[in-house]
């Protein structure tokens, strides 16, 4: 919903602006079925339809499993496929998701971060992209409203860029970023058009000239090559999200890397997170800089494929390091962005030391008291050089 | 003090129905929106499970998602709030760990018909001994009113701007085709005929169906038009349904377009759980 319209500036909230994105880019097909807190996506994306502000063939399905192979279906036979789920609804999405990569099928998919079953719970955390980490997806994580949007534009050329070729996934956060109003700033519906393109498939089902199959049996002669290219695939799409994000930022003034760094260039201790909890990290970073602590802060942007080498380059300096993780996957071993953070590390001359912190399962608050608890943390271990606990939950 | 009545002449007293026997206390109040036909059919739910004779531990209430699956949280029985379609599934494990157990399900449309479609056919064929009560308000009431497989053609949802074009299941036909032995159908408004019909599925053994209309006030109400619930109730439920004792008394313009109300359908035949009993004890004695 809209709140204020002043010339480009937009209050909006992120549903509503992804809504906004998708009818810029105006796709051929979505499939969908609604689940909260992604249903307002759809939502005010069938008003469009109905109004007939898109083209789009919008298909209510009767559950996620067939969204996603309605997706698959119409992309493999050469549409521009997007669709918008959370929670429950990709972790019943999964077996498709696989099918969509493996086929590399440039789908884009909205996930509304929210916390996995048992027990229910409607509210922020990663559980459910963070769940589909391995299913040959690139995901995008998005701290704001506009972020977000931007991210979801930015998706469609960077899963079509014809040496990519795979699905994306754009994420942020349930009720924080869906639901609340922010100021954002809209890009005309021309420009998207053009920054988009229209997408014409290398090759589809239907073409009679060149008729083709996809997903058919390949057996042990044949099966580790297809993967092998999808593989090379996923790891050259890292230069396409930069090369794409810095022509986002020619064209429209915002300019978009792998991760975004907050104050980092000097500090001695950082913390590493994803999405909106940056922007309560920040807060804690500048209170701190305020009393003349050199701390800093690390969102990835980009997690798959999962930029290794620049962000162990970007903390190369830093004595110690916290992981914040808003899912716990249950290896007895931190979360994931920790376990991928700290991996990175391993080739750095100088490693610094890192732990892990899992915070605000299932919507808990994360606040900047909470932030400034781990900067504390962060400081004793660069004292006595030793990290006392590896791995803990807080805000508990 | 009225003096002690004769042992034969039984005296009728009207005890009002202890509802708290049955509920959780510090799960209230529930989130039913006002005039949320969800409520009424807890009530008659309830009320049948009292004149069973069940025991609270013998029963077991199961759920998927939904406005309607939120009603395990409220009962003090065995419960289980499962997945968005599931509930059948997780209630044949459970019928089939225990089959002393009776074990209920309640399900919204959306959850029995659309997502869990494949269920609740699967579910029928086997003759499952499963009470499955399918709240039928013709619209996911939860997600905030997207149309469902039971929303009337021409009617309005938040996905179907200009009224739905899909050909509605009729969930009693379904539940029968696939091989359910009790179906029926009742609605909140006729809430002593739902009472009893209830009882009656639980008193059934095999898989019995009771599709029950009821009211959305909150989405399909507003989207259709309905002045108020007690409205749509009237529209719906009293006008838009007869019952099958009445049915061949009617001429047939009063009867045309209208659901049946009552027992649709009801045969004896082998429930699964015994029927499985007996095939281990048949090759076990044949060894
Ligand atoms: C896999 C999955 N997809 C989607 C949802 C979101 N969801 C929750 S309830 C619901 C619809 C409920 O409709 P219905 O079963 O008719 O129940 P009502 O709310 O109308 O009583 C949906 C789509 C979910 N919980 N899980
Ligand atoms: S949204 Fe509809 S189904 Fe859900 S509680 Fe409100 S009235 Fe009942
Ligand atoms: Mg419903």
């Amino acid at each position: 919903m809209a709140i204020t319209m002043t010339k480009g500036q937009t209050g909006l909230t992120g549903n509503a602006a992804i809504a906004i994105a998708m009818k810029q880019i105006d796709p051929d097909v979505c499939a969908a079925y609604p689940i909260t807190p992604s249903t307002a996506v759809i939502e005010d994306f069938s008003s469009f339809v109905a109004d007939g502000k898109v083209t789009t063939e919008l298909i209510t399905v009767e559950s996620e499993h067939s969204a996603m192979s309605a997706c698959i279906g119409a992309s493999a036979a050469g549409a521009r496929v997007m669709t918008a789920t959370s929670s429950q609804g990709l972790a019943l999405m999964w077996e498709m998701l696989y099918i969509a990569s493996g086929m590399r099928l440039p789908i884009i998919l909205t996930n509304v971060n929210r916390a996995l079953s048992a027990p229910i719970n409607i509210h922020c955390d990663h559980s459910d992209s963070m769940g589909a980490r391995d299913a040959g997806w690139i995901q995008l994580y998005s701290e704001t409203v506009q972020e977000a949007y931007d991210n979801l534009i930015q998706a469609v050329r960077i899963a079509e860029d014809k040496n990519v070729l795979l699905p994306a996934m754009v994420c942020f956060d349930g009720f924080i970023t869906s639901h609340a109003i922010e100021n954002i700033t809209l890009l005309e519906d021309e420009e998207v058009k053009k920054f988009v393109g229209e997408y014409r498939a290398d090759r589809y089902l239907l073409d009679t000239d060149r008729p083709s199959t996809y997903g058919a049996m390949s057996l042990p002669d044949v099966y580790i090559e297809f993967k092998h290219q999808q593989s090379q695939a996923m790891a050259g799409a890292k230069d396409v999200v930069v090369e794409i994000g810095k022509e986002f930022g020619r064209k429209f003034g915002r300019t978009y890397g792998l991760f975004d760094s907050y104050r980092l260039e000097d500090a001695e201790t950082a913390i590493v997170i994803l999405n909106s909890a940056a922007g309560t990290t920040k807060v804690a970073v500048d209170e701190l800089r305020k009393q003349g602590k050199k701390v800093g802060a690390l969102r990835p942007r980009l997690f798959r494929p999962f930029p290794f080498k620049e962000i162990a380059g970007e903390l190369s300096h830093v004595k110690a390091v916290a992981v914040l993780d808003r899912v716990d996957s249950m290896s007895g071993f931190g979360g994931p962005l920790f376990n991928e953070v700290r991996s990175a590390l391993y080739d750095n001359e100088k490693r610094p030391r890192v732990f892990s912190r899992i915070y605000g399962l299932g919507g808990r608050d994360y606040k900047v008291k909470d932030a400034l608890g781990v900067f504390g943390e962060l400081e004793k271990v660069v004292e006595t050089g030793k990290v006392e606990t590896l791995q803990k939950y807080i805000t508990l | 003090m009225s003096a002690p009545a004769a042992p034969e002449k039984k005296e009728k007293i009207s005890v009002p129905f202890d509802y708290n026997k049955y509920l959780r206390p510090n799960k209230l109040p529930h989130i039913w929106c006002p005039g949320c036909g969800h409520g009424i059919v807890l009530k008659a739910m309830l009320r049948a499970i009292d004149k069973s004779g069940f025991s609270k531990d013998q029963i077991c209430v199961v759920s998927g998602i939904g406005c309607s699956s939120r009603t395990p949280g409220y009962v003090d029985f065995n419960t289980l709030h499962t997945l968005h379609g599931r509930a059948l599934s997780f209630a044949t494990g459970i019928k089939l760990a225990k089959p002393e157990l009776k074990v209920i399900v309640v399900t919204g449309d959306g959850d029995a018909l659309a997502i869990g479609g494949n269920h609740f056919i699967h579910t029928c064929r086997r003759n499952i001994d499963l009470t499955v009560l399918v709240f039928t308000n013709a619209i996911y009431g939860m997600t905030g009113g997207q149309y469902s497989p039971t929303t009337p053609m021409g009617s309005q949802a938040t996905t179907s701007r200009y009224g739905s074009i899909e050909k509605p299941f009729d969930a009693c036909e379904m539940a029968k085709a696939s091989g359910a032995s009790f179906v029926a159908r009742g609605t909140a408004y006729h809430t002593l005929e739902l009472e009893k019909t209830i009882h009656e599925a639980i008193m059934h053994k095999g898989t019995s169906v009771v599709d029950i209309i009821d009211a959305c006030p909150t989405y399909f109400g507003r989207m259709n038009k309905y002045k108020s619930a007690t409205h749509m109730m009237e529209v719906l439920e009293k006008d838009g349904t007869v019952s099958v004792k009445q049915v061949d008394k009617l001429p047939p313009e009063k009867v045309q377009g209208k659901f049946l109300r009552g027992v649709l359908h009801k045969d004896e035949r082998p429930e699964y759980c015994e029927q499985y009993a007996s095939l281990i004890m048949e090759k076990a004695k044949a060894k």
